[in-house]
């Protein structure tokens, strides 16, 4: 049987080019990677390599031709035993073929793209409730992240904690105390100082099944990693049409330090937050801080959850339940209020706690929601809120632009305009690197003052 | 520590007929599933990147006979050969690279992006050097787990210069992960070649300050890449730690189908194709050692042309992915405990 050899595209953008050399006549007998003529594109002159063997019978399109179009056929190769003089061509010459399989291409895509696909819609998840009776003690959230990895090691043997300093040394912040002691150095690995290294070996271990803690000692460390969790862990799911999980938590202080300067001080809730593909926790007491990391190493995705070095020496009553978990996804109205919802993530939180005492004492009666979990965003619970009390201050630690704070800001414009009286003010980090001064450092950084005063904005009462 | 194999090609090879007629037509469904694959580009049914193996098939063929059930294989972006060493379907390959719901991704991975749990294939990976330490990390599983399986990372004399190939080899020899790192050394990183980019050309001495064994092999002899691979295997099996294979390769084709491969002579392709070809000469043994005639080895090629020309066929008729495909598969559903 005969063979048509078609205009090939030589890269991903080519349409047509320019047949502009035969190396083989009619006649001449063709092996497989011979080359048998040249084409000029836009960008270089490729060579056009023969992909069956046989005798060229006839050439279609002549040398020099210019505008011959993908997969018109430019010769037809006789098989061995077929008589060259013979052979027809299948396809039609001059770029007839390729209008004709564009079209049949476009039909099928037209129907598809009418079954217009919608993102589905997340489900709407609720904490567990506490049990009447339950006895709370105060913990840190230092020990409140322990002991969730801690009752999870217990709980299953693929789960296992690396990171700088996690073992001997007891944490750099002390968050794997002890982990050592009772696990072993086989589950509590001390690695080198090589974040995208074991980021990545980190992921490894979770695509092989294993259930991977990588700790950072803190998220600014994380940047030399970041093409592994977002790169590697976050899209190899969809990219392997769901075959290969990649159940794996990095976790680390996450945001400004104190008096560190620029490099150690940056909140990276946006950055992940932007990522289909990774879970995104930031919680701020020491209750959520316990619940969500034991729901995060369970969860069968890669999740970033981001701490706070400035709380991890604050206590909370944390509920003595044996297996205190919190769904991921869900915030918390911490605070009841009806005059304007101040929406907050991580250490934020506490200072709209504080900013609504103030507001408490002006007259103004705020709502403050914990967003704990910064991807998937529960915009439900913000815009229910919204349609209450009709005014939003967004409250973030890091920048502006682009930030946590301007993408709910954005849905709740677009999801309940008619309910809003003024419009969202946002609270955030002044647009600079963050300076070691302490003077410069207190200005730079957004607080509980800043909270008031952005509420009284949207409350006109200034 | 790092040594430089002696040519294997005088010696007598152990190897016996059966082995080397399956290597033979393991690399031959490489050769042309390669060879259609490019051919479907050119007609513009592959789109975007497509890195061919061409040349390199010696390499891939000669580990896979290294190993055992449950061993692991990871590589870069030069993948549809290693996949199909592993007994990966050709159809679900050649149907993933024309983005066809019958790939093995459902069409949303493409030539870069492809795994077989099953088949122990773990990609498949865009970014250069990253399946290193991901490789790595497969190794770690193997030791926490306490299995005796090893994990194979391949990567190119490219993806040598990243440094977190470096970090992996340092984790992985002070903990004795088991994984032998197969250096693919086709000469060039994209259009540089290795005289241009390394400063030690030598790539299987690059594991030396971390105390990683490194041998170099000639990777277009299967029956050599076979022998060498077994050793590193075996060492990394027995829990002494990662191993270093350097293998000498070549690839036919450009980086991609858009490289007109402009930074070599023409010459230098010949003279590697016609005296050094894997294939080729493993069929002149063949032939040599009266092993198979010319007539069974031609048998072979049609038969192998039928298994590819199906594989191609199926990738045309399989239908694009649903347009419900596009929301699956971002995040697994969390179970309620």
């Amino acid at each position: 049987m005969s063979v048509d050899i078609l205009m090939p595209a030589l890269s991903p953008t080519m349409e047509e080019g320019t047949l502009s050399k035969w190396l083989k006549q009619e006649g001449d007998t063709v092996s497989s990677g011979d080359i048998i003529a040249e084409i000029e594109t836009d960008k270089a002159t490729m060579e056009v390599e023969a992909v069956d063997e046989g005798v060229l019978a006839k050439i279609l399109i002549p040398e020099g031709t210019e505008g011959v179009k993908v997969n018109a056929v430019i010769a037809v190769l006789a098989e061995e035993g077929e008589d060259a003089s013979k052979v027809e061509a299948k396809g039609d010459a001059g770029g007839q073929t390729t209008e004709e399989s564009a079209e049949s291409d476009e039909d099928t895509e037209t129907e598809e793209t009418n079954d217009e696909a919608e993102a589905p819609k997340a489900a709407v998840l609720s904490d567990p409730s506490i049990p009447e009776g339950t006895s709370f003690t105060d913990t840190t959230v230092r020990d409140a992240l322990r002991d969730a990895m801690a009752e999870e090691m217990r709980r299953d043997e693929s789960v296992f904690v690396m990171g700088e300093e996690v073992a001997e040394y007891q944490g750099a912040y002390k968050v794997t105390r002890e982990l050592l002691q009772e696990f072993g150095a086989r589950r509590v690995v001390d690695t080198p100082i090589t974040e995208h290294g074991f980021a990545g070996l980190g992921v490894g271990a979770a695509f092989a099944g294993l259930k991977p803690i990588v700790e950072f000692m803190t998220f600014n460390f994380a940047m030399q990693a970041i093409d592994q969790i977002i790169n590697s862990a976050a899209k190899t799911l969809y990219m392997s049409g769901g075959q290969m999980g990649c159940p794996i938590v990095f976790r680390g202080p996450n945001g400004a330090a104190s008096r560190v300067g620029a490099q150690h001080s940056q909140d990276y809730s946006a950055w992940y937050g932007q990522i289909p593909g990774l879970k995104v926790v930031a919680p701020y007491d020491a209750a959520d801080a316990k619940g969500l990391l034991k729901a995060a190493i369970r969860d069968p995705n890669p999740v970033v959850f981001l701490e706070h070095e400035l709380l991890y020496g604050n206590s909370f009553p944390v509920p003595d339940l044996d297996d205190h978990i919190l769904p991921i996804g869900k915030a918390a109205i911490k605070r009841a209020g009806t005059d304007v919802t101040l929406v907050a993530h991580s250490r934020m939180v506490g200072f709209a706690l504080q900013a609504a005492e103030t507001l408490a004492e002006q007259g103004i009666d705020a709502e403050v929601i914990d967003l704990r979990t910064i991807r998937p965003l529960d915009t439900e619970t913000v815009i229910e809120s919204v349609k209450k009390t009709n005014r939003i201050v967004c409250c973030e630690e890091g920048w502006r632009f682009f930030g946590v704070g301007a993408e709910i800001a954005a849905t709740v414009t677009a999801e309940a305009f008619d309910y809003l009286d003024a419009p969202p003010a946002r609270v955030h980090q002044k647009d600079v690197p963050l300076p070691y001064a302490a003077n410069l450092e207190a200005m730079s950084l957004p607080n509980a003052d800043d909270i008031v005063e952005a509420a009284r904005r949207v409350c006109y009462v200034d | 520590m790092a040594t430089k194999a002696r040519s294997s090609k005088k010696a007598p090879s152990k190897t016996g007929k059966a082995e080397m007629l399956k290597y033979y037509r393991d690399m031959l469904l490489i050769r042309r599933f390669e060879e259609k694959a490019g051919q479907l580009y050119g007609m513009g049914k592959i789109a975007g990147f497509c890195h061919l193996y061409i040349g390199q098939e010696a390499v891939v063929t000669g580990m896979q006979a290294c190993l055992k059930e449950g061993d692991q294989i990871i590589t870069g972006y030069r993948d549809h050969g290693h996949m199909l060493a592993c007994d990966m379907d050709p159809k679900g390959v050649m149907a993933e690279l024309t983005g066809r719901t019958g790939g093995y991704s459902k069409g949303k991975g493409g030539s870069m992006h492809m795994f077989s749990k099953e088949k122990n294939f773990y990609g498949g990976h865009g970014i250069v050097g990253a399946q290193v330490p991901i490789g790595t990390g497969l190794g770690f599983a193997n030791k926490y787990r306490g299995t005796d399986n090893v994990a194979v990372a391949y990567f190119g004399d490219g993806a040598a210069n990243q440094g977190q190939v470096y970090e992996a080899f340092n984790m992985a020899s002070l903990w004795d992960l088991p994984i032998v790192y197969v250096i693919e050394n086709n000469m060039y990183a994209m259009g540089t070649s290795v005289a241009r980019h390394a400063s030690e050309t030598e790539l299987y001495k690059r594991g030396i300050s971390f105390e990683i064994e490194g041998e170099e092999v000639d990777g277009m002899d299967v029956t050599a890449v076979r022998e060498a691979g077994e050793k590193a295997v075996k060492y990394a099996r027995s829990g002494k730690g990662p191993y270093i294979l350097e293998m000498k390769t070549y690839r036919y084709r450009g980086h991609s189908m858009s490289d007109p491969a402009k930074y070599r002579k023409r010459e230098e392709v010949d003279d590697i194709r016609s005296h050094h070809d894997p294939i080729e000469g493993l069929k002149n043994q063949l032939i040599e050692l009266g092993h198979a005639s010319e007539e069974e080895l031609k048998n072979i090629d049609k038969e192998i042309k039928g298994i590819v020309k199906e594989a191609a066929d199926f990738s045309l008729e399989s239908p694009e992915p649903n347009s419900s495909e596009l929301w699956t598969d971002v995040l697994k559903d969390v179970e309620v405990a």
